[in-house]
């Protein structure tokens, strides 16, 4: 070589392959090895809960119900200026009228009006009522007249100005209506009514419960753990199948459990009534309301806790407090200095298990919740089961997903995800 | 503190038991002096360690009294004894970097910043980790985390440490370099030291005496090269370095001397150290480098035939496996030297030693 400097020298192999193409040809078969080995469940998860995770989140965006079920309105109203004050023209009250016609004849309109019952209520009948009577009208002289006839909200220009705001395929409403906020007739975004107004609110009490109760379940699950880690692995194993019992017994069963316990007539009223300690006719209300699912969550959500600290603090050598101790630390100061900083990965991991896990609990809230007590998951079930509402239900979803990715986010830059040890 | 004589720890009359049916301690009485590198060596389960924690505190004894500088500390708790302490896994605090891990016995002592950061340096210096005080225990090797945990337990200046075994997860060469780091901190700071280890080896390097342990009996308390060369009993000779055991019923005896019938055949003339009396049984005890190979007729009072079995070549000397007295692992270790004869396989030579050498003991079993 004449001049090393300039020269990078390349490794290989003894046939003149360079290093890095053969490690990375030998290193292929392994990764194709473990590729179909993780295959099967990623086409399973695949399958059964990635598509139609986003199938369903997707449906908080879209509005392809409007412009299909309309598509002779649809790319009339493109053309018509909103902001005026004047209304549609005839062409645009025609296409109404074949539209809404031909819903009629698919009886899919009554879909529609559903769609846009969400955006303003009345909506709902006034495409009923047009359907119904707009079969009978053979080339009037003004389609607009007899549409008023029919229905005088036809008249109303906000409900064009509503109708053309959602004919795209792709709406903001349910994620506007999510938020408490909604598309002011004059096309502006403002609040709800204050009356109207519940998601925010119940999204701050669902944040505020989720806490609450992982705070209980660190006060009531860290000496728990503790002294399962420091008892002998014979008596704590015994003690661990004692955490565990509640996993064998059904979440319901456990749930109206609490109900038998905390009911104005059951036994912890009894009791204390019994005791003297409240009058008969003062009983505690402890259930149907926020402190029945603080405590029932707080009593599910436990071993979630209760496990991860434990294997935690399971790995913390008796030698670190026994050192402690001989350098002249009190057994408190030993404990706050170093056992404690020592079983944070524990506490890290059983409070992202539980809150994460609290946030979106759906089951307890809704038995024992009342209405004070219950969770945003509740009214997300409420839309995709009741008002069949699943574009808001999505959007609620969608909200509920992006809370939870930005608290683990949050918690990552924090103590760091390295910091986690789930066992 | 005055220097006076009065041994820094006491222990009368010891006894620990565990579950209140065995005595892992049974009546244990020793001083340890100050300024004394004194280690306490046994096999496993004899008692060594136990005997550490109820001086660090961790284990109340079950009966005694153990006195630190003249005071009684049964009752003491462990942060008030202001003992150092090196545990086996060093057991240093893995959130905290070496220099907070050192900071900590001074901080819960409430010493002043600036008293702190000079001791801290100072220990760190001893330890030749100056540069490392910012690292995680985690970022140390091995041997700098054992001398991390050693300056940690030296730096607010205790009178006494106590080590248990803590060379023992380093591997051999590492282990030989602390013990002489160790043994030279201890002249240096002249701190008393009670060093537990099951490594006699260990002991023999570093210690100013050595109690054996074994069964939660102090079997011997003596410096090295007593322990060594003159072992009360069997147990001792056995379990201190390597030994040639013969059993036999003795003939004659006196405080000197006294002449035993080996098992296999064969009167050996030995010396009377610790014996029943004629009649019997006892232990021979013979270091094999002490064996002299083809003796000059007469020139030893034990001199016999044996009948060379092994040969196994170690570098500096011939370890040489022989039959003698009917006894199939006597072994003796020839010196590789010019001088020496070279013994063959299967053959048969004249071997022999002196009375001194040969000590008769109780007849262990």
């Amino acid at each position: 070589m004449t001049n090393p400097d300039t020269t990078q020298e390349i490794l290989t192999t003894a046939d003149g392959v360079p290093l890095k193409v053969s490690l990375k040809r030998a290193l292929r078969r392994k990764k194709r090895n473990s590729l179909l080995l993780v295959a099967p469940l990623f086409l399973f998860i695949l399958l059964t809960f990635l598509l139609p995770i986003t199938d369903m989140l997707l449906r908080s965006v879209d509005n392809k119900i409007v412009p299909d079920l309309l598509p002779r309105t649809a790319p009339l109203l493109a053309g018509w200026d909103e902001t005026g004050q004047e209304l549609p023209g005839e062409d645009i009250y025609h296409a109404m009228v074949e539209d809404i016609n031909e819903g009629a004849a698919t009886k899919t309109i009554l879909r529609l009006g559903r769609r846009l019952n969400f955006e303003r209520a009345g909506m709902s009948s006034v495409f009923r009522k047009t359907a119904r009577k707009v079969k009978g009208l053979q080339q009037p002289d003004s389609y607009q007249a007899e549409m008023l006839k029919i229905d005088q909200h036809w008249g109303d220009i906000n409900i064009w100005r509503l109708i053309k705001r959602e004919s795209g395929a792709f709406t903001k409403s349910h994620f506007l209506s999510a938020i408490d906020r909604q598309t002011n007739d004059d096309g502006t975004i403002g609040p709800k009514p204050e009356y109207k107004q519940i998601y925010i609110k119940l999204f701050g009490r669902t944040l505020a419960l989720s806490l609450l109760i992982t705070v209980l379940t660190i006060l009531l699950g860290y000496p728990i753990s503790y002294l399962l880690a420091t008892l002998p692995t014979k008596t704590s194993n015994l003690l661990i199948i004692l955490v565990l019992l509640p996993f064998w017994t059904s979440l319901l069963v456990r749930t109206s459990a609490w109900i038998a316990l905390l009911q104005k007539e059951g036994v912890i009223n009894d009791l204390l009534v019994a005791v003297g300690l409240i009058a008969n006719d003062h009983r505690l209300a402890m259930i149907h309301n926020q402190i029945g699912t603080v405590v029932a969550m707080t009593h599910i959500l436990l071993p979630f806790m209760v496990l991860p600290l434990f294997s935690v603090m399971k790995t913390i050598p008796p030698s670190y407090m026994r050192a402690a101790r001989s350098l002249g630390a009190t057994r408190f100061t030993a404990f706050v200095r170093i056992y404690v900083p020592n079983s944070i990965p524990g506490i890290g991991a059983g409070a992202i298990l539980v809150f994460i896990m609290a946030i979106g609990y759906y089951i307890t809230p809704e038995l024992v919740g009342g209405t004070s007590g219950t969770f945003i998951s509740n009214m997300i079930a409420y839309h995709i089961q009741g008002s069949l509402n699943w574009g808001l239900g999505a959007a609620l979803g969608t909200l509920l997903l992006l809370l939870v990715l930005a608290l683990y986010i949050l918690y990552d830059k924090i103590v760091g995800i390295d910091n986690l040890k789930l066992g | 503190m005055a220097e006076n004589n009065d041994p820094l720890v006491r222990f009368v009359d010891i006894q620990k038991s565990y579950d209140g049916e065995i005595l892992v301690i049974k009546d244990l009485n020793m001083d340890v002096t100050r300024g004394e590198f004194l280690t306490m060596l046994g096999p496993s389960g004899s008692g060594k360690t136990t005997c550490l924690m109820m001086v660090a505190g961790f284990e109340p004894a079950t009966h005694g009294e153990i006195y630190l500088n003249g005071q009684p500390i049964n009752n003491v708790p462990p942060h008030k004894r202001g003992i150092g302490m090196v545990f086996q896994n060093y057991a240093l605090f893995p959130h905290m970097t070496v220099s907070e891990n050192l900071a900590f016995p001074l901080e819960v002592r409430k010493m002043n910043k600036d008293e702190c950061k000079r001791r801290i340096k100072r220990a760190l210096e001893m330890v030749q980790l100056a540069e490392f005080g910012n690292r995680r225990p985690a970022q140390l090797s091995g041997g700098q985390q054992q001398r991390v945990a050693v300056a940690r337990a030296l730096v607010f200046d205790p009178d006494l440490v106590l080590m248990d075994e803590p060379l023992g997860a380093l591997d051999k060469n590492l282990r030989e370099q602390m013990q002489f780091e160790i043994k030279h901190i201890h002249e240096e700071l002249g701190v008393t030291v009670i060093y537990v280890t099951h490594d006699q080896t260990e002991a023999l390097t570093m210690s100013n005496r050595i109690a054996v342990f074994d069964d939660g009996i102090i079997q011997q308390l003596a410096p090295p090269d007593i322990l060594y060369e003159k072992p009360d009993n069997a147990f001792v000779a056995q379990f201190i370095g390597e030994n040639n055991r013969l059993l036999g019923t003795i003939m004659e005896a006196d405080d000197v001397s006294c002449k035993v019938e080996v098992d296999g055949g064969g009167l050996i003339h030995a010396k009377s150290v610790n014996i029943a009396g004629i009649g019997e049984r006892a232990t021979l005890s013979l270091r094999p480098e002490r064996v002299i190979i083809q003796p000059p007729e007469g020139s030893l009072p034990n001199i016999f035939d044996a009948r060379v079995k092994e040969l196994i070549y170690l570098g500096d000397h011939i370890r040489t496996r022989v039959n003698v007295c009917g006894h199939d692992d006597f072994v003796v270790k020839i010196p590789n030297s010019a001088t020496q004869a070279v013994l063959q396989k299967n053959t048969t030579v004249k071997i022999g030693w002196e009375m001194e050498d040969c000590r008769a003991l109780d007849p262990s079993d």
